[in-house]
């Protein structure tokens, strides 16, 4: 009973782990959502939404009864199975990058102050004991995977069939417009997407999360953004096209298709691609803040708390959050400020100026780290 | 062992969506199905501590080159199959070759059940990506170049096979209805401000 436990007790740690990000990230992107139409509404000379508890705050969960409680329309001459899957897919390709976000640094001891309340008294207390001893350099990743800058870029390329089947399947012409603009407009911007990252991992030499933070650390500049000014701009600029926003969301916007790949789609099923389109934004500004902004590292505060105590992680952990939320303050911020790119001129100016300029900055950082490094 | 029962999983998974990619009659759910077998494959990978292939198998299989498959599909708005005429007599020649395939898949595990030491340890430093980026630049460095130079002939003959030739001069489109505009304007009555 006791081995078996054991033996488990990674897998209930990797749920415990998974519930607890998974609960995390969906209560950020719907408290995004009620940003978005607060800031927006700023922005706009108004106030956004703030009957629904004080200050609009329960707005989320208003905004889900709503989506539970509509009506579920399905147009009849649809793809039935393919109209299904497709909100499926999108939100499951946008949710898996998740297990590999570095949420902060890692605890030395982190149940080491509970040992000495529960030793030595019984089965309960030895449990408490081994599960401390378990516990020890306990890393606030879920899954540590080598090769984790691929993995997000992976799993978001796989979110585009999301978009792509739900314009054909809805059997629509706006939808099917909408749904190939938008993952043609998707899969060009990987690209620009994909090179800018380069530089960073040129710099820090592995394409794991927690490694590229460990050399932001190590590094004279403290955060990536410094020296690699270019490949962020790239970044920041393709990530926007990455996730429909404006001023590349001409895939889906109002007055030109209607409501582009999901205009056929009602009810939870709009819901959930609502959710993924948020969710991809999160995805992103965690790999803007990881890539660029050294994640949770915080210059200076390893000389005013511990590094490796609790409180040390609590801090870095909010500073994360903190600097996610201020990427997704600048795409509210961005949203209510510019106007939209025309379908021809965002294809060119992806394929055409982005993809350039992200290889010449690959260029760059390999002439300057060959030169510095060697 | 936990191994061996998430490869039955996943290999059951890539046989079962090999098996609906042939057999749908409507091309999108090949497409989808093929992803299926991909992913499942990718899974695969991993259990053989390949990260890196795994990744990029999604990466590039499942992520760009499915899309190309299902753009056209989508784009040439391709019907379902629908045999016409079903050449009975072919069935048997079908059958014939599928069970001699079968006894050639048996022999192939009897062969490797006999054969001693099949436990394969699995190298830790082979599949990660510095191994990888090592061979390629030292030993394989070549081939790599070669790769190279046929991708970027596949990409300037995409380039050059689908330019237009007919297409009129987008400029002298635009000079024409300015033309066309100017004269307009200058047959108009000209109006009176108040």
């Amino acid at each position: 009973m006791e081995s078996a436990l054991k033996a488990a007790f990674p897998f209930i740690v990797y749920l415990v782990a998974i519930l607890l990000a998974f609960q995390g990230v969906l209560m950020i992107v719907a408290y995004t959502v009620l940003a978005e139409r607060k800031v927006l509404g700023w922005i706009q000379g108004r106030i956004g939404p703030n009957r629904v508890g004080p200050w609009g705050l329960l707005q989320p969960f208003a905004d889900l009864l709503k989506f539970i409680l509509k009506e579920d329309i399905v147009p009849d001459k649809s793809t039935k199975f393919v109209y299904f899957l497709a909100p499926l897919v999108a939100l499951t390709a946008a949710l898996m990058p998740i297990v590999v976000y570095p949420f902060g640094p890692r605890i030395a001891d982190p149940l080491g102050w509970l040992v000495p309340y529960v030793a030595g008294s019984g089965a309960f207390g030895d449990a408490i004991v081994w599960i401390a001893e378990q516990a020890r350099n306990m890393p606030l990743t879920i899954a540590r995977i080598d090769v984790g800058v691929l993995y997000v870029l992976g799993v978001t390329s796989v979110g585009v069939y999301g978009i792509a089947l739900a314009g054909w399947s809805s059997n629509s012409k706006y939808s099917l417009m909408g749904g190939l603009r938008s993952s043609a407009q998707m899969i060009s911007y990987e690209l620009a997407m994909g090179a800018s990252v380069i530089g960073v991992v040129m710099l820090s030499g592995t394409l794991d999360l927690n490694g590229i933070i460990a050399a932001q650390i190590n590094s004279p500049f403290r955060w990536f953004i410094i020296p690699q000014i270019l490949g962020f701009i790239v970044f920041l600029i393709s990530a926007f096209a990455e996730t429909n926003r404006v001023p590349f969301d001409l895939p889906e916007a109002e007055t030109e298709l209607v409501a582009g790949f999901h205009t056929e789609y009602s009810a939870l099923k709009f819901a959930l691609f609502f959710m993924a389109e948020y969710v991809n934004m999160f995805t992103v500004s965690v790999m803007c803040t990881v890539l660029f902004l050294g994640g949770w590292y915080v210059p200076g505060l390893g000389h005013i708390l511990e590094p490796g105590s609790i409180a040390y992680a609590v801090v870095s952990h909010f500073a994360f959050i903190a600097k996610v939320c201020s990427f997704l303050f600048l795409y509210i911020w961005v949203r209510g400020t510019l106007p939209r790119f025309r379908f021809d001129q965002l294809m060119n100016f992806g394929w055409k100026f982005l993809l350039p300029l992200a290889l010449a900055n690959v260029i760059l950082t390999t002439i300057a780290v060959y030169f510095l490094y060697r | 062992m936990a191994a061996s029962v998430l490869f039955f999983i996943f290999a059951g998974f890539a046989i079962a969506s090999a098996i609906s990619m042939v057999y749908h009659k409507n091309p999108l759910y090949s497409a989808i199905s093929l992803i299926g077998v991909f992913l499942s494959l990718s899974s695969i990978y991993l259990l053989l501590a390949a990260p890196f292939i795994a990744i990029v198998q999604v990466l590039i299989y499942a992520g760009a080159i499915m899309v190309l498959v299902v753009f056209v599909i989508m784009l040439l708005n391709l019907d379902e199959d629908r045999p016409i005429n079903r050449l009975r007599h072919l069935y048997a020649a079908g059958g014939g070759l599928g069970i001699v395939l079968l006894l050639q898949t048996l022999f192939i595990f009897y062969a490797v059940i006999r054969t001693p030491n099949h436990q394969v340890e699995a190298d830790k430093t082979v599949g990660n990506t510095l191994s990888i980026g090592q061979a390629m630049f030292t030993e394989y460095l070549l081939p790599v170049e070669i790769v190279g130079v046929l991708l970027l002939m596949a990409i300037i003959g995409g380039v050059v096979l689908s330019r237009r030739l007919d297409q009129p001069e987008i400029e002298l489109v635009v000079n024409k209805e300015l033309e066309r505009r100017k004269e307009e304007e200058a047959k108009k009555e000209p109006r009176i401000a108040f």
